[in-house]
């Protein structure tokens, strides 16, 4: 079930707005911040919401790579596979994430804490390789580099705080 | 004049933005001016736009009717998704004000009354920073209710996006707006007569409009002068990136010539490599040879060669990278990102990938290079732009590197593979 104070900030914000379709993809966000994934109970929450059906929704969830459909682990590793990182070094990345994590592309480990998935350029080209972990990017990636993120995130840390130094 | 405010470690603030003279273009346009007023000063600087189509951004601000509806727009779109583009996220990192005084500045000149600005998720950074200094701008009276004292409002909005490089395309970004699915939709009628919500609308590049409060400031002959060509005006953010030794971001003259940006600003190629092509402006450009090294950087100049300046993100290859698998990695992209709506993108896009695919891994054959090159014209038929800037790197290749495409089909791999 989803928390009643949850569905009334929502219901809220979109009373607030002239154009309350705009809001769609950041209440979308928003479900998925809670519920880890868009699950249905979710989108008939949407759907209530904006008064719209379900198939409507969901043309615009499928659409989306950063609107999860489906269950996801509770970090998801985006891993840019573009023109420039391919060139820097994007295979050995994809190779050490797979090793450490047992996992493929589009596959959660069991525990639960990750999903990988590919990504379009990420727009760090200038400190390729590069992948995000849930919203932050991390640049000039090395095996090294990316243990401590993996490690980070088992430790319980969400690492999605700003830090204006990663730019 | 854009990255006056850059530092290494931090962003500027607003007060660091305003002691550098900003936001005294709008206090005094506010005071001074009529809203057509601006958009004839920007007419006579010569600003084009700076999101890869280069069309001029005075031409854009004057189609919107003066007795059209209100409320009115204006939409930034900050969504770079172009592979090697990166200067808008600098940009925002450097001096967010400067896009937001130009975005008010952009509101004034076409009475608009609110201002999304349209972020892609990567960029939750920007997405913040946005946020915070909207909030700072509104407490200094410089965006919302009555500007600084005067009868103008003006609003902002930052814009989350779920993702999607199509979303970049005006007609697309407006539909995400909007919260409708966003495959492109054909002029007319153009954003400028029925934009969001049918109502009058600009697009706008983060960089287009943080040069508009330096030309109002010092005035469009100034602007003019800050190029190294002729028909060229103000300067560029350039992005490099791939086989250079200093990737980054460098805002220098419009016009630059293409061997300086690559030696004295990037670092040049690593020991031992060599220049062997670049894309001068994006994915969607076509690949330009070292004949055209010397080349000046501007829109003009690349336009007489038959390239594109695009975004400025010049991508360097070298003469050890395979530019049969570069293209195949950029359609793996295109056919990745096509939105779908219409067959020629939908169904030609993988289907060049696929041939290069196996041209790449040794199974190609003489008859796919005719094949390849029909398909790249199918590709213009499409609905949007979206294709034929998919084509441009498969036909550039078959046109300039076709030797290179032969000896794969011939030997049966890739000869840069070992």
């Amino acid at each position: 079930m989803l928390p009643e104070d949850l569905l009334e900030s929502l219901r809220k914000r979109v009373a607030g707005s002239d154009h309350p379709r705009e809001l769609l993809i950041d209440v979308l966000l928003e479900l998925q911040g809670h519920c880890g994934y868009v699950n249905d109970e979710a989108m008939e929450a949407a759907c209530e919401l904006f008064d719209m059906t379900p198939l409507e929704i969901d043309e615009l969830a499928t659409f989306y790579d950063f609107i999860y459909r489906e269950p996801v682990g509770k970090h998801v590793i985006h891993v840019c596979d573009s023109a420039i990182c391919w060139m820097n070094g994007y295979a050995s990345v994809l190779d050490h994430l797979t090793a450490r994590l047992g996992i493929r592309f589009g596959e959660t480990t069991s525990d639960g804490l990750f999903t990988l998935l590919p990504a379009c350029c990420i727009g760090y080209c200038d400190r390729s390789p590069a992948m995000m972990v849930n919203r932050k990017v991390y640049g000039e990636l090395t095996p090294e580099k990316i243990d401590r993120i993996l490690e980070k995130c088992r430790n319980g840390r969400r690492p999605d705080d700003m830090d204006e130094t990663e730019r | 004049m854009l990255f006056r405010n850059r530092r290494a470690e931090r962003i500027a603030t607003l007060e660091e933005y305003r002691e550098s003279g900003g936001y005294e273009a709008l206090a005094r346009v506010l005071q001074e001016n009529r809203p057509r007023d601006i958009s004839k000063i920007i007419d006579a600087s010569g600003l084009r736009g700076r999101g890869g189509a280069g069309f001029p951004c005075a031409k854009k601000w004057m189609a919107v009717p003066e007795d059209g509806a209100f409320p009115r727009y204006v939409a930034v779109n900050a969504d770079e998704m172009e592979p090697g583009t990166f200067k808008d996220r600098v940009l925002i990192h450097a001096d967010p004000h400067a896009v937001l005084e130009g975005l008010a500045l952009a509101g004034f000149a076409i009475s608009a009354e609110k201002g999304y600005i349209f972020v892609r998720p990567s960029y939750e950074n920007c997405a913040r920073i946005l946020e915070r200094e909207v909030e700072r701008a509104r407490e200094a009276g410089l965006l919302g209710g009555n500007i600084l004292g005067s009868d103008f409002s003006f609003d902002v909005i930052v814009h989350r996006s779920g993702g999607r490089y199509i979303c970049g395309e005006a007609s697309a970004l407006l539909k995400a707006l909007m919260g409708r699915r966003p495959n492109p939709v054909k002029a007319p009628p153009f954003p400028t007569d029925k934009g969001l919500w049918d109502r009058p609308t600009l697009v706008n590049n983060v960089e287009t409009l943080a040069n508009v409060p330096p030309i109002v400031r010092n005035g469009p002959e100034w602007f003019r002068g800050l190029a190294r060509t002729p028909t060229g005006s103000g300067t560029k953010l350039y992005c490099v990136s791939g086989r250079v030794n200093r990737p980054g971001c460098y805002e220098l003259p419009m016009g630059t010539p293409l061997s300086e940006i690559i030696e004295e600003h990037a670092g040049g190629l690593p020991e031992g490599r060599r220049f062997k092509a670049c894309l001068p402006g994006g994915a969607s450009t076509r690949f330009m040879g070292s004949e055209h090294y010397h080349i000046e950087m501007d829109f003009d100049p690349l336009a007489a060669v038959g390239h594109r300046l695009g975004t400025a993100a010049i991508m360097v290859f070298d003469d050890r990278t395979c530019l049969v698998a570069v293209t195949l990695n950029l359609m793996e992209f295109f056919a990745r990102e096509s939105c779908g709506w219409c067959t020629p993108c939908r169904e030609g896009v993988p289907y060049v990938r696929d041939l290069l695919w196996r041209i790449e891994h040794g199974e190609g054959r003489e008859e796919y290079i005719p094949q390849l090159r029909e398909m790249c014209r199918h590709l213009w038929n499409a609905y949007c732009a979206f294709a034929p800037g998919a084509a441009s790197p498969v036909e550039s290749l078959l046109t300039f590197f076709e030797d290179e495409v032969r000896e794969h089909i011939s030997r049966k791999r890739c000869p840069f593979r070992g």
